[in-house]
This record gives structure tokens, C-alpha cells and sequence, in this order.
């Protein structure tokens, strides 16, 4: 069967994902929101100016590259690294950093707000507002500032001001509670700068178009390289932003197979995982109906994984979408596989990467040695490991 | 909209024409600090002069709250209070006191509940309706029917940051009373008294007959006045929650009763 790229209705729904779902305060804001997003759009002069700055200031296009020594250490499909880890501030968020703040600017905004789990969205959250001149406060819980120490001293050298999160997992769902009540309070002057294809419409589309380059140069760079299609792509599922990134471009490729990898975490008990996929079912969380981990009585569960990045118990409506039609397929990697893969290429390949992207490594070695050799796997590295340095070393 | 049978809480609201507009409504969350002692505090609350009471259910994630009921919330699910287990006590509660009672959530623990399931229990209960915080009118519309269906009223927010054109599609959708958002922001409590209130109440006037309750950060009984000389009647919340935290512990049920009475009479200075 055929799929088409997925696109939300008016009421920003990917079939019966997505939609709304926030107190009337915010509603206005939100709507105001999706004109100026619409708008900008379609203005050239906004796409220009985006396509600038990805260029010349977050280094686009980023490389893809065959990584030999991994693929003979897999030993079956040819694996590609595509490199969001060689961007400015070392992750694929800046992406849409850079979308956001320019549309802030353009809805005369002065603050930026933004919640952050691994530090990377805040990290770039905290760059572009340098660079357009622009206020910054992160959100930030208290656990995940402790375990990504070097990420906030860069917030801060950036002049950002951390505040830490320490109501519930104190991890990016309270930093993200706590940066919608900052904008809910502050609405006139300020924008909220969501870092992934999350929230309520028009963030989990606008996010995803900012990121759809990804994929877009990642199936331009293959076609030149290998003159055709990869058979697998495999990025790992936080909110869902870097994997929607690579994917959005593929989903008429009826022969190219969409993995996403979400966090195992320790085991598969409700709390010890972020596998929602697997353990969750659908709900509501920070305004979209979505694939939620809960209680039975509706009540959010706390989460667990190695990388902050990955701790969140919702996911993408797009994602929930691309799960429902089958067009896309989740599964999970443990904390200690991701600790593994992260060594592993280290070691084959001279690259470091974040965590988060370590889970879509640990499983594109078990998928590319079930495929014959003149296949091909392309795998996001989404972000760049220095900011683990710390948690590589208490588990060494 | 026009309701076809007389709503329990558009009559506790209505203020007789010759007399002040004096109605107050009250919020406490459920399960705090146990749900053992949310019965005995609806009925201390009800007898410090209460005309409704909002029953707060506790959510793990609630943004659209300020630090004392964030506060209130987490002892609630501390304690192990969800939806199934208020609606369990409900009717015990309602019976108990003279006055009507809707519950204030987030949408999550209702849709897990079931929409149909939820309208049917809260209806055997007694109690009067529901105002489900992050529900959008544009997402309202199953909700509302079962609602309905049930003889139950809907409660929707109205904020300073509506257009006209939701604060129409609002005024539709609600039933009992429009609940007006004093100020763009959180729960909580706040020194001075909003501006945006005497404009919003002219506004959403236009659309409605509905009693109109103004709240989000009212916490002394000249705010309180200061409401009701504008709309039906007032909400406190993080106010009565605090003194729920700070006051219940040493004072009990008489402390959290002369509280609201003093909220709602003015007489004297604050209970120490």
C-alpha cells in the first residue's frame, strides 16, 4: 500500500493524533501561533533567511558517511552515518532553534523560553537568542542538570538563565510544565521555544518542517553516493524530532523501512522505561492526544533512561500516526546497549555520540547483520557525546 | 446555550436583584492531604459560607497550576488519591453538605476514566457538573455531549486572551456558569487585583446569561468584593489550599471553616 507524507488536518491532527489540548489562556497564543508559522511559510524571504543560517552558521548540509569499519563489524548492510552531531552546538535542535527564533523575531517576541532535558535544545535555544538579540530562560529539571552538567555552564556562558526544575521526576516533563506556565504568565512579550515535535498543534508540525532537511539531504546524499534507496533508517524516538527529521522525506519510499528506537531503560516495569510504544497507550500530555506511559488511572508515569534526551513519557502525534498505519516501526534499546553502541563507534569509527543517538546505533548493528551486504542502512546521529563524557565515565 | 431544565448551580449563583452579588465559590484539591479528610473539609467549607465547591482532581503534570496547588496536588497523589477513588466517595460528600459540586481536572484521568463511564458515575454521585482545565472548546465536543446527556453542566474557562469569537463558542459550550480567568497566568495567589476583569465581564456578557465566576488569583476578601461588584460571584483556590496546608495541620476543620467565612463575610482581620 502506498503511503503519502503525513500533514495534520485543521484541527492538527495526524489521524486521531495530535489536536489541542490547553487551558483557554493559552489558546489564543497557540492560534496566533499557526498564522505567523503559516504565513512565514510560505514567505520567501523567511525561507531564505532560514536556509541562510542553516548554512552558514549551523553548517549545513552535514555529511553522510559510509562507516566501513562498523559495517564489518555488523557484518551485513553498508551502514551510513548522517551527521547532525557535526552542527553548530553539536545536535540536530538547532535546526529548529534557528526556525522559531526567526519566527519569534518576526511576532516581535523579545524573551525565548524553553525546556530542555539533555541540555542540547537549550543549548541552541540559548545560541540562536544570541544571535538574534533575543532574552533566554531554560527550564531545566533539577535531575537532568546534574547529569548534564556541561550543557548548562554552556547555557549559561551563552547568557541564558537555567532555572532549575524540581516538582515531580524533576526531568524534561516537569521542565516542560514549568516552561508552559512561564509562557502562559508572560504571553505578550515572550514565545516558547518547544524543542520537539510535541505540545499542541502547530508545534509538532512546524517543528518537524524545520527539520524535515534532514532527510531531504540524507536522501539526495545516498542517491549520489550508492545511486539508490536505503533498504532501513534508524534514528532513536525521544519527543520524536530528529528520527520525524530523517524520516518525513521517505514516506512515499515504499521499499525504505522506518525504524524508531525508544529508550529501555532498565526493564520493562512501568517507571523504569521510555519505551512508550511498547508500555504506553494513548492520552492526553502538554496538549496533544498521543501514545502516553500512564497509570490506570490516567495518572503520567515517571520514566527512566541513561539519556536525558530519551526520558519523557510521550511521543510525536506523527509518530503515534506512522505507528498506527504500520508506515513506521518502534522498538527499544536498554541503557546498557546504548552505553555499548556508543563505545563501539567510539572505538570503529573515531566518533563520540550523544546517548540518545547511541540507542539508533545499538540497533542498526542488530538489523544491518540480518541484511545482505549490498543493502543499505542509514543511521541518524543526531547529537555529538561530550556532553556524556560524565556518564561514560561512572559506567566504565 | 439555553438548557431546557433549571441547573443546580446557575440557582446557588444567581443573586437575588434586590441585594450585592456575594457568591463564592470554593477549591480544594481531593486527597489532600488524604482523602479521609476531603469530606470533613468540603463540609467545614460549605459551612463557612461556601455556595459551590470545585473538587480538585489531582494530575501528575498540572501545568495550568501555580506552586501551592502543584503542591496540594503531589500530597493528593502522594496519598493515593485518583478519579476513581473520589468518585468511589463522591456521593458521601455531596450528601453531606447543602450545596452544588463539580470537579476540576485535566482531561487525562477522565479519558482514561471514560467519557461515557465518567458523565454516568459523577451523575449517580449528586454532584452538579465538571470544568476539565485543558479541555479546548475545539476538543470539547464528545465531552460536552455526554455531559449533557448525563444532566450534567459543563464548565468552561474564559480568559482576558479569548477572542470574541471564542468567547462565543465558550459561552455555547458551558452550562452552570463561565468560569473568567482574572489575568493571562497561573493558579495562584496575587496582591493586586487584575485589570482585565471589567472588560472581560462586559465581553463575555454579550454572549451569555449565565452567571459569570471571576478567579485565579483572589486570596482576601476585598478582592472578593471587588469580584462581585462586577460578576456573580467569586473563585478562591491557592488561598483555601494554603490554609488547608499551613492551617488544617494545628487548627483542623474549625481553622479551614473560619477561613472561608472570613472570605466570604470580611468581617475582622484574618483568623490567626
Amino acid at each position: 500500500m502506498p503511503f503519502a507524507r503525513t500533514n495534520p488536518d485543521e484541527h492538527g491532527r495526524f489521524g486521531e493524533f495530535g489536536g489541542r489540548y490547553v487551558p483557554e489562556t493559552l489558546m489564543h497564543p497557540v492560534e496566533e501561533l499557526e498564522k505567523a508559522y503559516e504565513t512565514a511559510r510560505q514567505d520567501p524571504a523567511f525561507q531564505t533567511e532560514f536556509k541562510d543560517l542553516l548554512r552558514n552558521y549551523a553548517g549545513r548540509p552535514t555529511p553522510l558517511f559510509h562507516a566501513r569499519r562498523l559495517t564489518e563489524y555488523a557484518g551485513g548492510a553498508q551502514i551510513f552515518l548522517k551527521r547532525e552531531d557535526l552542527l553548530h552546538t553539536g545536535a540536530h535542535k538547532i535546526n529548529n532553534c534557528l526556525g522559531q527564533a526567526l519566527l519569534a523575531r518576526r511576532m516581535n517576541k523579545t524573551r525565548l523560553v524553553a525546556e530542555t532535558g539533555a541540555g542540547q535544545h537549550g543549548v541552541g535555544t540559548a545560541t540562536v537568542a544570541a544571535l538574534l538579540g533575543l532574552e533566554c530562560v531554560v527550564y531545566m529539571g533539577s535531575e537532568d542538570m546534574a547529569r548534564q552538567a556541561p550543557n548548562v555552564f554552556r547555557m549559561r556562558l551563552l547568557g541564558a538563565e537555567v532555572i532549575p526544575v524540581s516538582s515531580g521526576s524533576k526531568t524534561l516533563k516537569d521542565a516542560i510544565n514549568e516552561a508552559m506556565r512561564d509562557w502562559v504568565t508572560n504571553v505578550e512579550n515572550t514565545h516558547y521555544l518547544l524543542g520537539s515535535v510535541l505540545g499542541p498543534h502547530p508545534y509538532p508540525v512546524m517543528v518537524r518542517d524545520f527539520h524535515r532537511v534532514i532527510g531531504e539531504e540524507a536522501r539526495r546524499q545516498i542517491l549520489d553516493a550508492a545511486g539508490r534507496l536505503p533498504h532501513l533508517l534508524v534514528a532513536c524516538v525521544g519527543g520524536g524530532s530528529n528520527s520525524i527529521g530523517l524520516f518525513y522525506e521517505f514516506i512515499p519510499d515504499a521499499g525504505v523501512e522506518m525504524i524508531g528506537v525508544e529508550a529501555g531503560g532498565r526493564g520493562r516495569e512501568l517507571g523504569e522505561h521510555a519505551a512508550r510504544f511498547d508500555g504506553g497507550k494513548p492520552g492526553v500530555l502538554h496538549g496533544s492526544y498521543t501514545y502516553v506511559l500512564q497509570t490506570a488511572d490516567g495518572l503520567i508515569s515517571n520514566t527512566h533512561s541513561v539519556s536525558a534526551g530519551l526520558d519523557y513519557p510521550a511521543v510525536g502525534p506523527e509518530h503515534a500516526a506512522l505507528f498506527r498505519s504500520g508506515r513506521a516501526e518502534y522498538t527499544r534499546a536498554s541503557d546498557a546497549e546504548a552505553l555499548e553502541a556508543a563505545r563501539l563507534l567510539a572505538r570503529l569509527e573515531g566518533i563520540i555520540p550523544a546517548l540518545e543517538s547511541a540507542h539508533a546505533v545499538a540497533e542498526v548493528l542488530k538489523r544491518a547483520r540480518r541484511l545482505p551486504a549490498d543493502s543499505i542502512a542509514i543511521v541518524n546521529i543526531s547529537g555529538r557525546g561530550d556532553k556524556d563524557l560524565g556518564i561514560f565515565q561512572g559506567t566504565s | 446555550m439555553t438548557t431546557t431544565f433549571t441547573s443546580a448551580i446557575e440557582a446557588a449563583l444567581r443573586n437575588p436583584a434586590s441585594a450585592r452579588a456575594n457568591k463564592l465559590i470554593v477549591y480544594l484539591t481531593a486527597g489532600d492531604p488524604t482523602l479521609h479528610d476531603t469530606g470533613e473539609l468540603m463540609a467545614a467549607i460549605a459551612r463557612g459560607g461556601a455556595d459551590l465547591i470545585e473538587l480538585g482532581v489531582p494530575f501528575s503534570d498540572p501545568m495550568a497550576d501555580g506552586p501551592v496547588i502543584q503542591r496540594a496536588s503531589e500530597r493528593a497523589v502522594r496519598s493515593g488519591a485518583a478519579l476513581a477513588a473520589i468518585i468511589e466517595r463522591l456521593a458521601d460528600w455531596r450528601r453531606a453538605i447543602g450545596v452544588p459540586v463539580i470537579l476540576f481536572s485535566y482531561y487525562n484521568p477522565i479519558l482514561q476514566y471514560g467519557l461515557e463511564r465518567f458523565s454516568r458515575a459523577l451523575s449517580q454521585t449528586g454532584a452538579e457538573g465538571a470544568l476539565v482545565v485543558d479541555l479546548s472548546p475545539e476538543e470539547a465536543e464528545p465531552y460536552a455531549a455526554t455531559m449533557r446527556a448525563a444532566r450534567l453542566d459543563t464548565v468552561f474557562l474564559a480568559s482576558p486572551t479569548s477572542t470574541d469569537e471564542r468567547l462565543a463558542r465558550i459561552a455555547r459550550l458551558s452550562a452552570g456558569f463561565v468560569y473568567l480567568i482574572s489575568r493571562p497566568g497561573v493558579t495562584g495567589e496575587k496582591a493586586d487585583f487584575s485589570s482585565a476583569v471589567p472588560p472581560l465581564v462586559k465581553r463575555v456578557r454579550q454572549f451569555t446569561d449565565l452567571p459569570l465566576a471571576v478567579g485565579f488569583g483572589l486570596s482576601t476578601p476585598e478582592q472578593v468584593r471587588q469580584v462581585q461588584s462586577l460578576a456573580d460571584a467569586a473563585v478562591v483556590g491557592s488561598a483555601v489550599v494554603r490554609a488547608i496546608e499551613d492551617r488544617y495541620p494545628t487548627e483542623g476543620k474549625a481553622g479551614i471553616e473560619r477561613f472561608v467565612r472570613w472570605l466570604k463575610t470580611g468581617v475582622g482581620s484574618e483568623p490567626q
